[in-house]
C-alpha cells in the first residue's frame, strides 16, 4: 500500500504531504539563519562604534545590487516554471527552469569575483568580526544556492522530469516544493543585502 | 496472472534491501534501537573508566588500562575526553535516538493506523545520517588528536583550542541533519497520516509527546547548527567569533583576530540545549502514560491537561536557557526574567506529573515488568524535577552550578527517569514488535537491582554537590581540603556503577532469550486499546495491518461501566 496524500491533498488538513514538510523544514531555516543573524547583532552591538561600517565599506555596493536583481528574476521564472506545468505546457517549463539555472550561475560567479578580490586585497575571514560574519553568512547563503541548483538540475533534465510523463500533477508539486525553498534562498539575500552592504 | 506478477508483495526483496537499505519505518526503528543500545552501552562504560579514577585516582584502570598507555592510569586530558564523550554519546547517540529515532519511528505509524512514515527515503536518510554522525564520534578516539576534550557543552575558548574538537563538530552536523529529517518526517507523519476517525483529542499521549518533541528538534537544533558553523570558522578560518581580544592562556596573549564574544556560543548552544532537555524527557512521558493507563485498568487522569502541558513545555522550554548562565554574571534584570521563566516551566511539568499519581488512585495495579519501570519513573523523576528548583533562582545556582549536585540533577531526570521509561517501553512493545513476550522473572532481576544502585550512583552526588565539592575534576577533588569530609562516598557510588552494569546482564538475556523461546505473545497481550494492538504481532511489512482502520474511540477506553470487557480498543464502535 502506498502512502496517501502524495498528490491528493488529505480533506481535512487541506494539505499534501510534500508541501507540509518543505514548510516546515523552512521553519527550521529560519531557525538556522535567525541563529546567525542574532548572532551578528550580538556582535554588533559588542564592537567599537564604526567598526562594522568601516568594514562594510570595503564591499561593492553595486555588484551586490546586480546580484540581488539576479536572484529576484531567477524567483520570478521559478514561479514561471511551475505556471508552466499547470498550463501543461512542458517545453516552457523547460525554458523558465533553464533561466533560472542561469540566473542562480550568475548570482555565483559575481558572489565568485566578490570573495576573490577580497583575497586580492588582502582580507579574509579572519581580518575582522565583520569580515568574518560577511563570509560566514553569504558562504553559507551559497551553499544553500549550490543545493537549490542541484535539485534544479534533477529536474531540469529527463532523469528527474521524466515524472512529467507518468503523473504530471506529482512531478508539478515536487517543482512546487523546490520553488518555495528557492523563494526562502532569495529572501535570504534580501535580508543579507542591506545588513551586510548597506548598514 | 497479470495482476499477481504486478503485485509482488515486496517478497523477493534481498536481505541487504530488507534490512539494511530498508525504507520500512520498522526495520529503520529497529536499527536505530539496536544502535542506539550500543551507543548507550558504550557511553556507559566510559562513565565506567571515569568512575574507577574517581574513586582509585591515580591507580591503573583494570581491564582497560592498557588503552591509556603503559601506566594504565588515566592522564587528566583523557579523563576530559572520556567526560565529553560520555555526555554527547548519552545524549545525542543513545537516549534520543533510542525514544525518538527508534521507539518513535517504529510506534508511531502504528498507534495512528498507517502504512508507514509520510516520507519513508527520508526517514532511511535519517538513519544513515545518524550512524555515519555516531561512526564519526566514536572513531574520534582513534584520530591522531583523539577525542573532543571540552565537555559535552564545548565551550569557548577552550573548545577552539583543545584537540577533537572538528571531528565533534562535523559528527554533530550528520547528527543534527539526522535529528532534523527525522522532526519533519515526524510531524508531516502525524498531522497528515492519521487514520478516518482519529482526532486531535484521540490521539495516544506517546504520539503526542513525540509531536511536541519533533517541533522542539526542528525549531531548536538549527542554532547550535549555526553556532557549530562559526565555531567551525574559529577553528579552522582563523576567524573570533568566541575569542576576545587580548585572550591569555597559560600566562600568554594568544595571536588571534579577537572581539568576539565567548558568551555568544553559550546563548546559542543552550538555546538548543534546554529545548533538549524537554526532548529526554517527553517522549518518555509518553511511554510512562501508555504503561500507566494500560495496567491500572483506568483512563488517564486529565487527558487534555497533560496535553496541553506537553504544548506549554514545548514553548516555554524556548524562553528559559539562560539559567544555564547565571554564572556567567548577567544583568539582574535578565536573570530575573530567567527565573520567572523557568519557575513557570515547571508548573506543566508538575501538572503532567500529578496527572499521572491521580491515575493510580484506585486503580487495580497490574505490577509487570513494564508497569514496574514506569512507576519508578515518577519519584526519580520528581527528585531530578524538585533538585532542579534551587538551580533556577540564580542565588543558589551560584553557589551548586559547579558542583556534583547539578550532575545529580539531571542524572536523576535522565537515567532513573527518561531511560527508566525507555526500558519500560521496551518490554511494553517488545511483544509488538517480535510477537513474542519477554520474561518476567529476569525483567524483575533486571529491575530491582537498576533501582537500587540507580539510586546508589547518584544520590551521594547531591550530599557531595551541597559540600562543594566540584565537577569536572579528573582527580574527584581529592585536592580539596573542604571535599575531604564527603569523598568517601566516591568509592560507594563507583562500586553502585559497576554493580548498575552487572544489572543490565538480565536484560540482555531476556532480550536474545524471549527473541528465540519466548512465550507467543498474539496480537494485543496486554488487552490495551490503542492502535498498535490491532496490527499483527510483528505487523506486516510495508503494510503494518492486515484490515482497514477506523477509529471510533478516545485513547484510553478503560474499565468502561456497562460494557462487556474491560477495554474497549479504539477500533471498536
Amino acid at each position: 500500500m502506498e502512502v496517501p496524500y502524495i498528490v491528493k491533498e488529505r480533506e481535512d488538513t487541506g494539505l499534501i504531504n510534500s508541501k507540509l514538510g518543505i514548510w516546515i523544514f523552512l521553519a527550521s531555516e529560519v531557525m538556522l539563519f535567525g541563529g546567525l543573524f542574532s548572532a551578528y547583532i550580538f556582535l554588533r552591538l559588542a564592537a567599537p562604534p564604526g567598526d562594522f561600517a568601516y568594514w562594510a565599506s570595503n564591499l561593492s555596493v553595486p555588484l551586490a545590487t546586480v546580484n540581488t536583481l539576479v536572484l529576484i528574476s531567477s524567483s520570478v521564472s521559478m514561479v514561471m516554471a511551475w505556471a508552466s506545468l499547470k498550463l501543461n505546457d512542458f517545453s516552457k517549463y523547460k525554458m523558465y527552469m533553464g533561466i533560472t539555472l542561469l540566473c542562480s550561475l550568475i548570482f555565483l560567479v559575481i558572489k565568485y569575483f566578490e570573495y576573490t578580490s577580497k583575497f586580492h586585497h588582502g582580507i579574509y575571514p579572519s581580518s575582522s568580526t565583520f569580515m568574518a560574519i560577511y563570509f560566514t553568512l553569504t558562504g553559507l547563503h551559497g551553499l544553500h544556492i549550490i543545493g537549490g541548483m542541484i535539485v534544479m538540475v534533477y529536474f531540469w533534465l529527463p532523469v528527474g522530469s521524466k515524472l512529467w510523463d507518468s503523473q504530471p500533477e506529482h512531478f508539478a508539486n515536487r517543482v512546487e516544493a523546490l520553488g518555495l525553498y528557492w523563494h526562502f534562498v532569495d529572501l535570504v539575500w534580501i535580508f543579507l543585502f542591506p545588513v551586510l552592504y548597506l548598514l | 496472472m497479470s495482476t499477481s506478477s504486478h503485485n509482488h508483495d515486496h517478497h523477493d526483496e534481498g536481505f541487504i534491501r530488507k534490512y539494511i537499505f530498508s525504507v520500512d519505518h520498522k526495520i529503520i526503528g529497529l536499527q536505530y534501537g539496536i544502535s542506539a543500545l550500543v551507543f548507550l552501552l558504550f557511553g556507559f562504560s566510559l562513565m565506567a573508566i571515569m568512575r574507577w579514577q574517581l574513586a582509585y585516582p591515580g591507580t591503573a584502570v583494570p581491564i582497560v588500562g592498557f588503552l591509556f598507555g603503559e601506566s594504565g592510569t588515566l592522564a587528566p586530558e583523557q579523563y576530559n575526553s572520556l567526560g565529553a564523550m560520555h555526555g554527547t554519546i548519552m545524549i545525542f547517540l543513545g537516549v534520543v535516538p533510542l525514544s525518538v529515532g527508534a521507539l518513535g519511528n517504529y510506534i508511531i505509524p502504528l498507534q495512528i493506523g498507517t502504512v508507514d512514515m509520510a516520507f519513508p527515503k527520508l526517514n532511511a536518510a535519517s538513519f544513515w545520517s545518524f550512524f555515519v554522525g555516531g561512526v564519526i564520534m566514536v572513531s574520534s578516539f582513534f584520530m591522531p588528536e583523539g577525542a573532543a576534550r571540552s565537555g559535552w557543552t564545548s565551550y569557548p575558548p577552550l573548545s577552539i583550542f583543545e584537540n577533537g574538537q572538528t571531528i565533534w563538530l562535523l559528527s554533530m552536523v550528520f547528527l543534527i541533519t539526522s535529528s532534523l529529517l527525522g522532526s519533519i518526517n515526524f510531524i508531516v507523519t502525524i498531522v497528515q497520516l492519521r487514520a478516518p476517525g482519529l482526532t486531535w483529542m484521540r490521539l495516544p499521549l506517546f504520539v503526542w509527546s513525540q509531536f511536541v518533541t519533533s517541533f522542539l528538534l526542528v525549531l531548536a537544533f538549527p542554532p547550535l547548527e549555526a553556532a557549530a558553523v562559526l565555531q567551525l570558522m574559529d577553528r579552522v578560518a582563523g576567524t573570533s567569533f568566541f575569542l576576545p581580544s587580548g585572550l591569555v592562556v597559560s600566562g600568554e596573549i594568544v595571536d588571534v583576530a579577537g572581539s568576539g564574544s565567548p558568551l555568544l556560543w553559550q546563548h546559542l548552544f543552550w538555546f538548543l540545549a534546554h529545548p533538549e532537555v524537554y526532548v529526554l524527557i517527553l517522549p518518555a512521558m509518553g511511554i510512562v502514560a501508555e504503561i500507566l493507563t494500560n495496567n491500572t485498568r483506568k483512563p488517564i487522569w486529565g487527558f487534555k491537561s497533560i496535553v496541553y502541558s506537553m504544548i506549554f513545555l514545548g514553548f516555554v522550554s524556548f524562553i528559559v536557557w539562560a539559567h544555564h548562565m547565571f554564572l556567567t554574571g548577567m544583568g539582574q534584570a535578565m536573570s530575573a526574567f530567567f527565573q520567572t521563566t523557568t519557575m513557570i516551566i515547571s508548573i506543566p511539568s508538575v501538572v503532567i506529573l500529578t496527572s499521572f499519581f491521580l491515575s493510580l488512585w484506585g486503580g487495580s495495579i497490574r505490577f509487570n515488568t513494564p508497569m514496574l519501570f514506569a512507576l519508578s519513573f515518577l519519584p526519580m523523576f520528581g527528585i531530578g524535577g524538585l533538585t532542579g528548583l534551587p538551580l533556577g533562582l540564580a542565588a543558589t545556582d551560584i553557589y551548586l552550578h559547579d558542583t556534583y549536585y547539578v550532575i545529580g540533577h539531571f542524572h536523576y531526570v535522565v537515567a532513573p527517569g527518561t531511560i527508566f521509561a525507555l526500558f519500560a517501553g521496551i518490554y511494553y512493545w517488545f511483544p509488538k514488535i517480535t510477537g513474542k513476550k519477554m520474561n518476567e522473572i529476569l525483567g524483575k532481576l533486571h529491575f530491582w537491582p537498576s533501582l537500587i544502585f540507580m539510586n546508589g550512583i547518584f544520590m551521594p552526588m547531591f550530599i557531595q554537590g551541597l559540600a562543594g565539592v566540584s565537577r569536572r575534576l579528573s582527580d574527584g577533588g581529592e585536592a580539596y581540603a573542604h571535599a575531604s569530609g564527603v569523598l568517601h562516598w566516591n568509592e560507594f557510588m563507583t562500586v553502585s556503577a559497576f554493580l548498575l552494569g552487572i544489572a543490565q546482564i538480565p536484560f540482555i538475556i531476556n532480550i536474545i532469550m524471549s527473541l528465540y523461546s519466548g512465550e507467543k505473545a498474539g496480537r494485543n497481550p496486554w488487552d490495551s486499546t490503542t492502535l498498535e494492538w490491532a496490527a499483527p504481532s510483528p505487523p506486516l511489512a510495508h503494510v503494518n495491518f492486515d484490515s482497514e482502520i477506523t477509529v471510533h474511540q478516545s485513547a484510553y477506553e478503560y474499565s468502561v461501566p456497562d460494557s462487556k470487557k474491560d477495554f474497549i480498543p479504539q477500533t471498536e464502535k
